[in-house]
C-alpha cells in the first residue's frame, strides 16, 4: 500500500456554483433579472415583494419563488392573490435555498412571460449568504427594529449584496437606530453599496426603489 | 444549519478526486476555512462519520484548517485581525476597510493509499 497526497484545491460548493451558473444563463436567455431576495424572519421580505408588484404590476410580470422551510403556503397565496405567477419551495426544514431547488422553481414559472424574478429566500442571516442561486442580483432586506448592529454580527451576508433596503424606515422615532454606524457597518462590508430606505406601510422610499429596479430590468 | 449540504459536498469532491488518482482509501481530508465563512466543525464531523460510511472516505479524518478574518485599513494601511464582531481599524478608528482574508472555503488536498501495483 503507498500513500500518496492528492491536491485538490475546490471550492466546497463548487457544485452549487455550477447549477447556478445554469440558472442564471436559463434566466438571461428569456430576458429575466433575477434578484436572491433575503432577510432574517421579519424584515418584511413579503411585505416589500407585495409593494413592489403593487407599483410595477401595469407594465411589468413578475415571477416570485418562495422558500419556505415548512409546507405553508401562506406567502405564496399572497403572491398570487397579487395576480403573479408564485412557486413555493418547501425546503423540509433546510435553513437556505440552493442552486438546484430555484432550478426546479424556474421548471415551474412561464418565463416566457416574465421579466423579473424575485426569489425570496428563507428568513436567515447567515446561511443563506453562501449559496449562489444563480440570480443576477442579490438584495438584503434589512430592518430598523432589528437593530444598528447586524453588519458588525452578520457580516458574510452583507459582502456579496447588490442592492440594502432599510425597511420599517417609520419605526425609526420608536426604535433606538443608529443611522451611521449602521450604514459605517456596511460600507467596511461592502463599500458603495446600493441603498434604500424604504417602509412598505407608509410607501416611503419606493419611488427610488422602482425607479432604479425598472432602470436595471430595462439593461438586461 | 447548512452542514449536512456541505459534508455532502465534501464527500463529492474528495471522492471523485479519489477515484480520479486511483485511491483504494482515502486516509486524510484537508480544509481550508476561512473565520467569515460560518461552519460549525463538530457538526461537519458529525455527519461525515454517518455519511461516508461505506464509500471511499470511510473511516478518514477531515482537519480543518481555519484562516484569520483579516482586514486591511485603506486610511493608515494597518492589516488587523478580527475575532468575532467587525471592528474599525483598532489604530486609527477608520471604517474604511478592505476583507483580505478569511473566506476561504475549499478542500485543499486528500490523503490516499492505493496499490503499488496501479501506480
Amino acid at each position: 500500500m503507498v500513500s500518496t497526497k492528492v491536491t485538490v484545491v475546490e471550492k466546497i460548493l463548487s457544485t452549487n456554483d455550477r447549477l447556478a451558473g445554469i440558472n442564471r444563463q436559463n434566466l438571461s436567455d428569456h430576458g429575466v433579472l433575477g434578484i436572491n431576495l433575503m432577510a432574517s424572519p421579519g424584515a418584511g421580505k413579503t411585505s416589500f415583494i407585495l409593494e413592489t408588484i403593487k407599483r410595477m404590476k401595469v407594465n411589468y410580470k413578475i415571477g416570485v419563488i418562495e422558500g419556505d422551510t415548512a409546507p405553508v403556503t401562506i406567502d405564496a397565496d399572497k403572491i398570487t392573490a397579487a395576480g403573479m405567477p408564485a412557486v413555493q419551495i418547501n425546503t423540509g426544514g433546510d435553513c437556505h435555498l440552493d442552486a438546484s431547488m430555484v432550478a426546479d422553481g424556474l421548471n415551474q414559472l412561464p418565463l416566457d412571460l416574465i421579466d423579473l424574478l424575485i426569489v425570496e429566500n428563507v428568513g436567515n442571516l447567515i446561511c443563506p449568504a453562501a449559496w449562489d442561486l444563480g440570480t443576477h442580483l442579490s438584495l438584503l432586506v434589512a430592518s430598523i427594529p432589528e437593530g444598528d448592529d447586524k453588519p458588525y454580527k452578520y457580516p458574510n451576508i452583507y459582502r456579496g449584496l447588490n442592492v440594502l433596503i432599510i425597511n420599517k424606515v417609520d419605526l425609526k422615532p420608536y426604535v433606538q437606530f443608529d443611522m451611521e454606524y449602521f450604514r459605517k457597518g456596511v460600507e467596511m462590508l461592502n463599500p458603495g453599496l446600493v441603498t434604500f430606505a424604504v417602509s412598505c406601510r407608509t410607501g416611503e422610499g419606493f419611488d427610488n426603489w422602482i425607479e432604479w429596479l425598472k432602470h436595471r430590468i430595462s439593461l438586461k | 444549519m447548512h452542514e449536512l449540504s456541505v459534508t455532502e459536498s465534501i464527500l463529492e469532491i474528495a471522492t471523485s478526486h479519489a477515484i480520479k488518482a486511483g485511491a483504494t482509501k482515502v486516509t486524510h481530508i484537508n480544509l481550508v476555512i476561512g473565520r467569515l465563512s460560518s461552519i460549525v466543525d463538530d457538526s461537519v464531523q458529525f455527519y461525515w462519520e454517518t455519511m461516508s460510511e461505506g464509500t471511499l472516505c470511510a473511516g478518514s479524518i477531515l482537519t480543518f484548517h481555519r484562516l484569520p478574518a483579516i482586514l486591511h485599513c485603506t486610511i493608515c494601511q494597518n492589516d488587523y485581525q478580527i475575532e468575532q464582531e467587525l471592528i474599525p481599524c483598532p489604530k486609527c478608528g477608520s471604517y474604511q476597510t478592505t476583507i483580505i482574508g478569511g473566506e476561504e472555503f475549499y478542500v485543499d488536498s486528500i490523503e490516499i493509499e492505493k496499490d503499488p501495483e496501479n501506480n
